[in-house]
């Protein structure tokens, strides 16, 4: 396990972990510089409000308190930036538009003194109606924006997507199915609740304005450190190079920290005024009111088929819920869950999903990002047609999926082309590997001693590892950062004089391992011992522009990225080793740290001398330049489509509602692996995550736009003991777009759990009747609905 | 105020406003920031030190009440260079990913097993319950935590899951 050399698909102990476990590593809240100041917020009480005075006599009189900022002080910066701009945030507002809504910054000497000063200023405010509620806000007889004739901001149609003439038949032939007497129909409208994504890094931003360098250095909490720095690069009329952003130790991100955020341009704009750096880290209070939130879908999913399991047509109507403002990926989240909506089937689909606007704070990538919602929507009414034909959900899936031969580049029916997928292989592996007869025998053998045990099983696909720079085309690119793409890997591979490898990417992981994953790629493609390969990220000064750790595209497009510039540093190395060894470059190995002729092990060179010839331009063969590195900016193909099957077994306790989870079983396929330890660990945050979904977690506004769960006293994560033992294995369909075969798996875990935990309590309460429970499945809801079935 | 306790074997003391918290002073008057603000409402865990030997979320202690006290965080646990065996369980076994909550959840996890060396994994999981992960899901955490309570006890710990099944 601590081998020095690592072959790819090895467990290698992570490299970043010392500095972690000895409390030595350095998040931005971590940092101090000299002369810094501290930053907070007076935030906005109420959801919709005009701002009629604020009076700051009594903070600015307070000692150690430098200064506070209304929206008229930044009105010149404009709003904040956003890649899908539709509705964008002020960095300060006039008008609140949700709890939480940023009204005035504080800059004052501690911590302490600026959220003294924060409650010292008074705020007068003009309260106008609001609306919380999505599908009321549907009706539009409460505008969320003046000027705006309708809350609804853009409407996602599929079926396949983008083509007019495909819906019309793709409707028609739903219609078709549902008119047949020989066939069957269920419906179900379903919630998919607003989630707080809650890493437990609080976000946090560091800006030092330099002067005399005419420089930003700003630390941040954030997924995206290039897009970051060129939205402050363009806010502030800088060149992009004029603003080194750091994101080194990021705690955690979830898509959370996949934002530009207006506190991020603030912080800026006062240490640009003030002369000296400005630090904030957000409350957690502010985590839930003022970071973005996920999911918040309402829908109805509507299923027919055959009497024998072969489904006919599959719709989804709905409504999204975008809060006050759409940040980064506000609107294009749903068009994710359009992306991914006929999951693995078949059947003609047909999806529609309105996104509107609501006086809440703005939803937008949390982990899965719009694929959670629309598989749990699919599997959720698979398993409801299932029941209501009485066939095994296993076989139903089995016999609507894609079949494998038309792989790779099968055309789903929401109409977009699938890389690689073996559906019914990896189904098979997961019912024999989980036991699923054993556990149907369990679960009737409990049911006979009058328990309440459920098994559910679900299918997933997934897109990610985006992906073909063409997406700009579809309107995905971070132009309004002044960055070209969104979805470029890149990858930077230094061999030193000493034979030692820097490696520099543009990603920016927050907990996903890459410094151990990337030097597993390079030690294994150069045969240098891991420990002489030193990954850097999240610094823009010192990477090629790239666009940070999200959609689980990390390996598949950077890796892939690092891996090619690896394959031209071993090629050019091969021919400086042919040199030294007076040899053909063709007939050049390399193992244990050097390079050598094949056949003869022992006429060899190490790395160190192979890189000090390449620094050494006077002893190179003619026409061969110095240096040894290389670069490389990777577009795939394609995106790639993961998949996988999920199994739960669970047990409810009909006098207090309880779920208990007896067993969680996972069968992934992410294609090939780097790094089975880190895969796995991916997986299991990812299943918690989506059990947290089913179980515990939900945003909640009332009806005056109050956030009651903006603390974790109130919003519920899943604490150790209501989690189990994950059991995984894995399937290994390699993808065809991308040179490692990856596919990615960061989000995998949440896009296939949800639904799984919610079809096994579902599966256990049939007996009485219950058809479907809102998730969270908190006990008084179970227990409710376990008494509503007996009163029906 | 003037507060002074042992921080990490260390003796130290300072002024400080009444309410300063003890993870506040921790971080920013000692620059001992392994020590993490994750919710400030003792719910997260990222905060726990121990004092006089308890496990305590410094996000809700006073400074002033630490002091004369005996405080130690992440960063007096490998004091002499070797890592604590909770340490290594969790890089051994994967018990981390982002790192934010590490701190906190190793300073649980020494102080549950100093309580109980030989926990099932029920019990792992209560003694834990007051540390949050977002990450790991805490499946590694707590074969991080029963590999720690092998060494502690003198014992091989178990193999790790990829290593049985590979």
């Amino acid at each position: 396990m601590t081998s020095t050399t690592s072959v790819l698909g090895g467990v290698v102990r992570r490299r970043e972990d010392p500095a972690l476990i000895h409390g030595r590593a350095r998040y931005v809240d971590d940092i101090k510089l000299a002369n810094m100041a501290h930053a907070a917020f007076v935030r906005s009480p109420y959801p919709h409000a005009k701002v009629t005075e604020i009076d700051a006599t009594a903070a600015l009189a307070m000692d150690g308190v430098y200064a506070v900022y209304t929206a008229a002080d930044v009105q010149h910066l404009g709003p904040l930036l956003a890649q899908v701009a539709v509705v964008s945030r002020p960095l300060l507002v006039e008008t609140a538009k949700h709890v939480g809504d940023a009204v005035a910054m504080i800059v004052a000497a501690d911590r302490y003194t600026a959220q003294d000063a924060a409650e010292a200023v008074f705020v007068d405010y003009d309260v106008l109606p609001s609306v919380t509620d999505m599908v009321k806000a549907a009706t539009d007889e409460i505008l969320v924006h003046d000027g705006m004739e309708s809350n609804t901001i853009i409407t996602w149609e599929g079926g396949p997507f983008g083509d007019d003439e495909g819906i019309a038949t793709s409707k028609a032939a739903i219609a078709d199915a549902k008119a047949r007497d020989d066939t069957v129909t269920v419906s179900l409208t379903m919630k998919n609740q607003r989630l707080i994504p809650t890493a437990i890094e609080p976000r946090s931003v560091l800006a030092d304005w330099n002067g005399g360098y005419g420089r930003f250095d700003l630390y941040s909490s954030t997924q995206i450190p290039h897009a970051l720095a060129g939205a402050v690069a363009k806010t502030f009329g800088l060149p992009y190079n004029s603003v080194r952003c750091l994101a080194q130790e990021v705690g955690g991100g979830f898509g959370c920290k996949l934002n530009i955020y207006n506190d991020e341009i603030l912080v800026c704009f006062a240490s640009q005024k003030l002369g000296r750096p400005v630090k904030w880290t957000e409350t957690r209070r502010e985590a839930a009111n003022s970071t973005i939130q996920g999911r918040g879908w309402v829908a109805t999913a509507t299923m027919v088929g055959t009497r024998d399991g072969e489904v006919l047509g599959y719709e989804l109507t709905g409504v999204c819920d975008m809060g006050a403002y759409t940040q980064n990926f506000t609107a294009a989240i749903p068009f994710l869950g359009v992306f991914v909506g006929s999951g693995q089937y078949k059947m003609p689909t047909y999806m529609k999903l309105d996104c509107v606007v609501t006086h809440t704070m703005t939803t937008d990538a949390y982990r899965g990002a719009g694929r959670p919602e629309a598989i749990y929507y699919l599997e959720r009414i698979l398993d409801a047609f299932a029941r209501e034909i009485d066939m095994d959900p296993a076989d139903v899936r089995r016999k609507n999926y894609v079949p494998a031969d038309q792989f790779p580049g099968a055309m789903s029916p929401i109409g977009f082309a699938m890389d690689t997928g073996d559906y019914e292989m990896n189904l098979d592996a997961a019912l024999a590997k989980a036991g699923y007869d054993d556990m149907k025998a369990e679960r009737d053998a409990a049911r006979a001693e009058g328990r309440h045990v459920g098994v559910g099983l679900t299918s997933y696909v997934e897109v990610c590892g985006f992906g073909p720079s063409a997406l700009v085309d579809l309107g995905f690119s971070w132009s309004e950062y002044g960055l070209p793409s969104a979805f470029n890997g890149n990858g930077v591979v230094r061999v030193h004089p000493d034979g030692t490898v820097t490696c520099v990417i543009g990603t920016g992981p927050s907990g996903q391992g890459h410094q151990t994953t990337w030097a597993q790629i390079i030690s294994h493609h150069l045969s240098i011992p891991i420990e002489k390969v030193r990954v850097i990220h999240g610094d823009t000064h010192e990477s090629p522009v790239g666009i940070g750790s999200f959609g689980s595209r990390s390996a598949a497009v950077d890796g892939s990225a690092t891996w090619m510039a690896a394959d031209r540093v071993r090629e050019k190395a091969a021919t400086l080793a042919a040199h030294l060894l007076e040899a053909a470059a063709e007939d050049i190995r390399f193992a244990e740290d050097g390079a050598h002729v094949a056949g003869s092990p022992y006429h060899k060179v190490g790395w160190s001398d192979i890189a000090t010839l390449a620094y050494q331009p006077h002893r190179l063969p003619e026409g061969i330049e110095g240096g040894l590195e290389a670069a490389v900016v990777f577009s795939p193909a394609n995106a790639t489509w993961p998949f996988g099957t999920h199994l739960a077994m669970v047990e409810v306790d009909a006098d207090t509602g309880d779920v208990e989870i007896l067993r969680y079983f996972g069968m992934d396929d992410c294609g090939n692996v780097i790094n089975p330890m880190i895969v796995d660990g991916q997986v299991h945050g990812g299943i918690a995550q989506g059990v947290g979904q089913a179980l515990f977690e939900e945003a909640v506004y009332d009806e005056d736009g109050n956030l009651l769960t903006a603390s974790l006293m109130d919003y519920l994560l899943p604490t150790a003991s209501d989690l189990p033992l994950f059991e995984l294995d894995r399937t290994v369909t390699p993808t065809d777009v991308n040179p490692m075969g990856v596919k990615g798996i960061g989000e995998a875990g949440t896009i296939g759990s949800a639904q799984t935990i919610v079809n096994a309590v579902v599966d256990a309460l049939a007996p009485l009747g219950v058809k479907h429970i809102e998730m969270p499945l908190r006990p008084k809801r179970v227990w409710q609905a376990i008494q509503d079935a007996k009163g029906a | 105020m003037h507060v002074s306790m042992s921080v990490n074997g260390a003796e130290v003391q300072a002024d400080v406003e009444p309410r300063t918290l003890l993870v506040h002073f921790l971080r920013e008057d000692l620059a001992l920031t392994g020590t993490h603000v994750g919710c400030e409402t003792s719910y997260c865990g990222a905060c726990t030190v121990h004092v006089d030997g308890v496990a305590v979320k410094s996000c809700t202690m006073l400074a002033a009440q630490a002091d004369g006290a005996q405080v130690t965080t992440i960063e007096g646990m490998a004091a002499d260079g070797e890592l604590h065996p909770v340490q290594e369980g969790f890089w051994e076994r994967h018990g981390l990913q982002c790192g934010y909550c590490t701190p906190g959840m190793i300073m649980s996890a020494v102080a549950l097993l100093a309580e109980n060396p030989d926990p099932s994994e029920d019990e792992i999981r209560h003694g834990i319950e007051g540390n949050l992960c977002r990450c790991t899901g805490y499946h590694n955490i707590v074969r991080a935590i029963e590999y720690a309570g092998a060494k502690l006890r003198g014992e091989t710990p178990p193999p790790a899951e990829w290593e049985a099944t590979t």
